[in-house]
């Protein structure tokens, strides 16, 4: 008769220490996102009360004692200069990877450039606003100071290396195949690229793109010495222009209360609009990924 | 029976297709906008050094580094505090900011049901969403003052402890760094989160089939795995910390001295290009100051990145090795 | 599937076997030909033979010499198969035949690949042009995932710069000539991958005779299929080798047995063989072949 084998016994020790560790990675976890649901907590606590219909209709007044207005023209703004800064990006981050990926592949030079836009991504957004600031700025290109489009400029060179980087990565899955196919067909590479790798990475670009408008249009940094402030509302690119995230900067800065609640109410509809973007954009990933 | 030899005829081909100058128009305009990038960064280099010379001319690039007055109305340009506080801040960041950022990684890579893998990462993430001054805006009206009385206590207990005792204001050293932490743990867990997925399974299975348990596998085999990029990816965290300026404007109250404490206020090389530049635009020596500031700021976070990136870029392409760390013998 | 206003010469398989010489096509009066430039240099000379034939080629992948100096004709409106042992160079070989080889980085090949009398590896020669003479079918069938039946049949044209006044005829005489009319005259703004593998890899063949190619490469076109797919390829194959050269590379000994007019075998980068198919399977003149059809090695 053969006795019961007798599994080896797991130390008490060794099973506290495995959950002792179970615990603490997941209430570190847990810890991260705490702020994030106070942030978001707050904004809708505190921001919701400044939202009005005159809010989003009227623009600041710039009055420290009156009305303080609402935040229309910084609203308008942001959309304005993201727009026009995601034209300048978003075209060229995607010929960059193209380029790295249809014709750079390995070589030298593509693989230093490559390694680059990943440094690049690593700028802090205040040194692209100093740069623009001394480059377009205090040189007065296209006879003003101040411009909109200037911090539409230094927007778009944040933008860049992160469209670049996600742009590779989506054409990289493209597969070869689709590629040789068009090639033997006859195509010249020019065709190839626009009528099959394009078409077939664009999901994955358009959520890119997204994400790279979403994270662009949080910036106030870039736009401090560039676009600067101004009060009333705008749509000439060639003028000041008022954004949201600096108009939130500006109100932080006061120690009135309202404009403070103003400062919320943006920070609110800021936050939501980015929120919304980012959404769509995983949503749009989503939805590509069943496709196919 | 003998095959009649037919001469083939010259023949041509069809005639290929759109302007024959396309492909090579369309390489070189796509190779121009790549080396694009490359000389924009060298441009970014050579421009903010130029426009720092005038500071220079007057403060030795030494004197600049190591001065530690920045008085501006009194000439005076030592970005010693500037450096110590952009340092302390990142330092406080990273101390509080990487276990975390780790510590969600190894959750959500290792030990989180499968589930919830995907909304865990999205929550993660949307950390990275909520822009900067929102991040401000609630730090200084939410967070400072709710700290305050904490901060108080530990600032009392602490006090024998150098950087300890004395007042405590709002904004402070210890609320900057904190709320940087919460900044960088997106990228930190992201990036984490990607260098633990490339360890090969065997090396996991092998530590689970000799009995460990959970803990003791990912200690023995996705960590030792994991180091190089982790590190790689917590200087990307600092990298982030030392460059955020909108956040650090609104938190750190913007003193130009070296704090005392943890929970006095303090300076960094981005607070000072955001608050300052509006005034120094008539003093060409301030501006070029701050212009010397921003540069300094560059190459700092250019260095750092350099090296972050090369580890993990090593970390995500590396091969698995023979045998998991920790384990041979 | 012929083209119907155009009388055709039909070589039959014991002549074709027999002779190794270009037989003389007729040149074929279709929309398609007009877009050409002059296929004939001059107008009493005999119409296009679309033979291809290999001089000493060999190709590198970087420093590895993968083929080794290569010399072999493909007769005219035949089906010439290729066979041999994994990493024999013969899918390089194929690759030679319509320069898709110098696509992957760092390969290069020298020698001479003629078509009919031009060597397409000629200075001054466009290399999109070759394609659209030479065309492929892979391994794995790979319609384009964005566009539907009829848009991948079209797209070989579009991509290949060839203005179709009547894009739908052309569709439909390429889907027929493929023998997938029939399955998919009703959906054709389906999309491509919809189809089974077989139906897809035919859209394929369809794909690339929409161009109107001489000579029709296949690289192991029958791997990713099931043994029906199988089957109907192979017969499609034995139609089309009435419009067009065939030369296909595949693993399957029975099926370049069943499939093929000439047959030519590989090894580490060699020609070992190359003699009409009945011949090389039964009575091979090389020893090393002779092991290779039996089974001895693959």
């Amino acid at each position: 008769m053969s006795a019961r084998p007798v599994l080896p016994v797991v130390s008490s020790r060794r099973r506290l220490t495995d959950m002792l560790a179970r615990g603490t990675t997941l209430g570190l976890t847990l810890l991260a996102l705490v702020p994030l649901f106070l942030i978001v907590y707050c904004l809708l606590s505190k921001g919701l009360g400044a939202w009005s219909v005159e809010f989003f209709t009227s623009d600041p007044t710039g009055s420290f004692l009156g009305d303080p207005g609402g935040i229309r023209s910084a609203i308008v703004g942001t959309l304005i200069i993201v727009a026009l800064a995601s034209a300048f990006a978003i075209p060229l981050g995607i010929a960059v990877a193209l380029y790295l990926i249809e014709y750079g592949k390995r070589s030298l030079f593509s693989n230093t450039v490559r390694y680059f836009v990943d440094v690049m991504t690593g700028v802090p957004s205040i040194v692209f606003g100093l740069f623009i600031y001394i480059v377009l700025v205090a040189t007065q290109v296209g006879g003003t100071s101040y411009a909109a489009w200037k911090g539409a400029v230094a927007l778009a060179l944040l933008m860049l290396p992160v469209v670049a980087r996600s742009a590779e990565v989506v054409l990289n899955l493209v597969p070869n195949s689709l590629r040789e196919s068009a090639l033997a067909l006859g195509a010249p590479r020019w065709r190839v690229i626009f009528r099959v790798v394009l078409p077939t990475a664009r999901p994955g670009l358009i959520t890119g793109s997204m994400l790279a408008i979403a994270r662009a249009a949080g910036e106030t940094a870039p736009l401090l010495f560039t676009v600067a402030f101004v009060n009333g509302i705008s749509t000439k690119v060639t003028d000041r222009m008022n954004s949201l995230p600096l108009q939130i900067f500006n109100d932080v800065g006061q120690p009135q209360d309202r404009l403070v609640q103003r400062a919320w109410g943006a920070a609110l509809t800021l936050v939501l609009m980015i929120l919304i973007l980012t959404l769509l954009a995983r949503l749009a990933q989503r939805r590509s990924r069943l496709q196919s | 029976m003998e095959a009649a030899q037919i001469t083939p005829t010259r023949r041509t081909l069809p005639r290929g297709s759109g302007p024959r100058f396309a492909d090579p128009v369309l390489q070189g305009v796509l190779a121009t906008a790549a080396a694009a990038v490359l000389l924009l960064i060298g441009f970014f280099f050579v421009k903010l050094l130029i426009e720092s010379k005038p500071a220079f001319e007057q403060t030795s690039i030494v004197h600049f580094v190591t001065g530690a007055d920045w008085v501006p109305s009194q000439k005076l340009y030592g970005a010693l505090p500037l450096l110590f506080g952009t340092l302390v801040t990142a330092v406080i960041a990273l101390l509080i900011g990487v276990p975390v950022a780790i510590a969600t990684a190894l959750y959500i890579t290792e030990l989180c049901p499968r589930r919830a893998r995907q909304p865990l990462t999205i929550l993660v993430e949307l950390l990275a969403a909520v822009p900067s001054v929102v991040y401000g805006l609630w730090g200084i009206f939410v967070m400072a003052p709710a700290l305050l009385g904490p901060e108080r206590a530990v600032n009392n207990a602490l006090s024998f402890l150098p950087f300890f005792g004395g007042t405590v204001s709002i904004p402070n050293y210890f609320v900057t760094g904190l709320v940087l932490a919460i900044m960088i743990i997106p990228i930190v867990s992201a990036i984490s989160r990607e260098v633990m997925s490339t360890v090969p399974r065997d090396h996991k299975e092998a530590a689970l089939a000799l009995g460990a348990t959970r803990w003791e596998m990912i200690r023995v085999a996705v960590l030792p795995y994991s180091r190089a990029g982790i590190s790689g990816a917590a200087m990307l965290g600092l990298g982030r910390a030392i460059g955020e300026t909108i956040a650090v404007t609104i938190l750190i109250g913007n003193a130009a001295v070296i704090g005392k404490g943890v929970f006095t206020q303090g300076y960094t090389l981005a607070a000072v290009q955001a608050n300052e530049f509006g005034e120094a635009a008539a003093d060409a020596v301030h501006k070029a100051s701050l212009i010397a500031a921003g540069l300094l700021l560059f190459i700092l976070t250019l260095a750092i990145n350099l090296v972050a990136r090369y580890y993990v870029n090593r970390a995500e392409t590396a091969t698995s090795r023979s045998v998991p760390v920790g384990m041979a013998g | 599937m012929m083209p119907p206003d155009v009388p055709t010469e039909r070589v039959s398989p014991e002549e074709g076997k027999e002779r190794k010489g270009a037989r003389p096509a007729p040149l074929r009066a279709t929309a398609g030909v007009a877009a050409r430039s002059q296929a004939v240099a001059s107008p009493s000379a005999a119409p296009t033979a679309r033979s291809m034939s290999l001089s000493k080629l060999n190709a590198f992948y970087g420093s590895s010499h993968a083929v080794k100096d290569i010399s072999l004709d493909y007769a005219a409106n035949q089906v010439t198969a290729m066979i041999g042992p994994s990493g024999c160079g013969k899918s390089t070989v194929l690759r030679c035949l319509n320069r898709m080889h110098e696509e992957i980085p760092g390969a290069r090949a020298e020698g001479k690949v003629t078509l009919d009398d031009l060597d397409i590896y000629g200075p001054g020669i466009d290399v999109t042009s070759v394609r659209r003479a030479i065309g492929m079918v892979f391994q794995k069938p790979n319609p384009f995932p964005t566009m539907s039946i009829f848009d991948n049949v079209a797209a070989g044209l579009k991509l290949a710069g060839i203005k179709q006044a009547d894009t739908k005829q052309v569709v439909e005489k390429s889907l027929r000539g493929a023998g997938l009319w029939d399955e998919v005259k009703d959906r054709l703004s389906q999309p491509g991958i919809g189809l089974s593998g077989g139906q897809q890899q035919r859209l394929c063949i369809a794909r690339t005779i929409a161009v109107q190619p001489e000579v029709i490469l296949m690289d192991e076109p029958c791997s990713a299929l099931d043994p029906i797919a199988t089957l109907k390829v192979e017969e499609l194959i034995e139609e089309l080798k009435a419009d067009f050269t065939i030369i296909i590379v595949t693993h399957n000994m029975q099926q370049a047995a069943r499939v093929s007019d000439t047959t030519a075998f590989f090894y580490l980068g060699e020609l070992v063989e190359h003699a009409p198919t009945e011949q090389l399977f039964s009575t091979p003149s090389n020893p090393r072949t002779e092991e290779y059809v039996t089974g001895k090695f693959s």
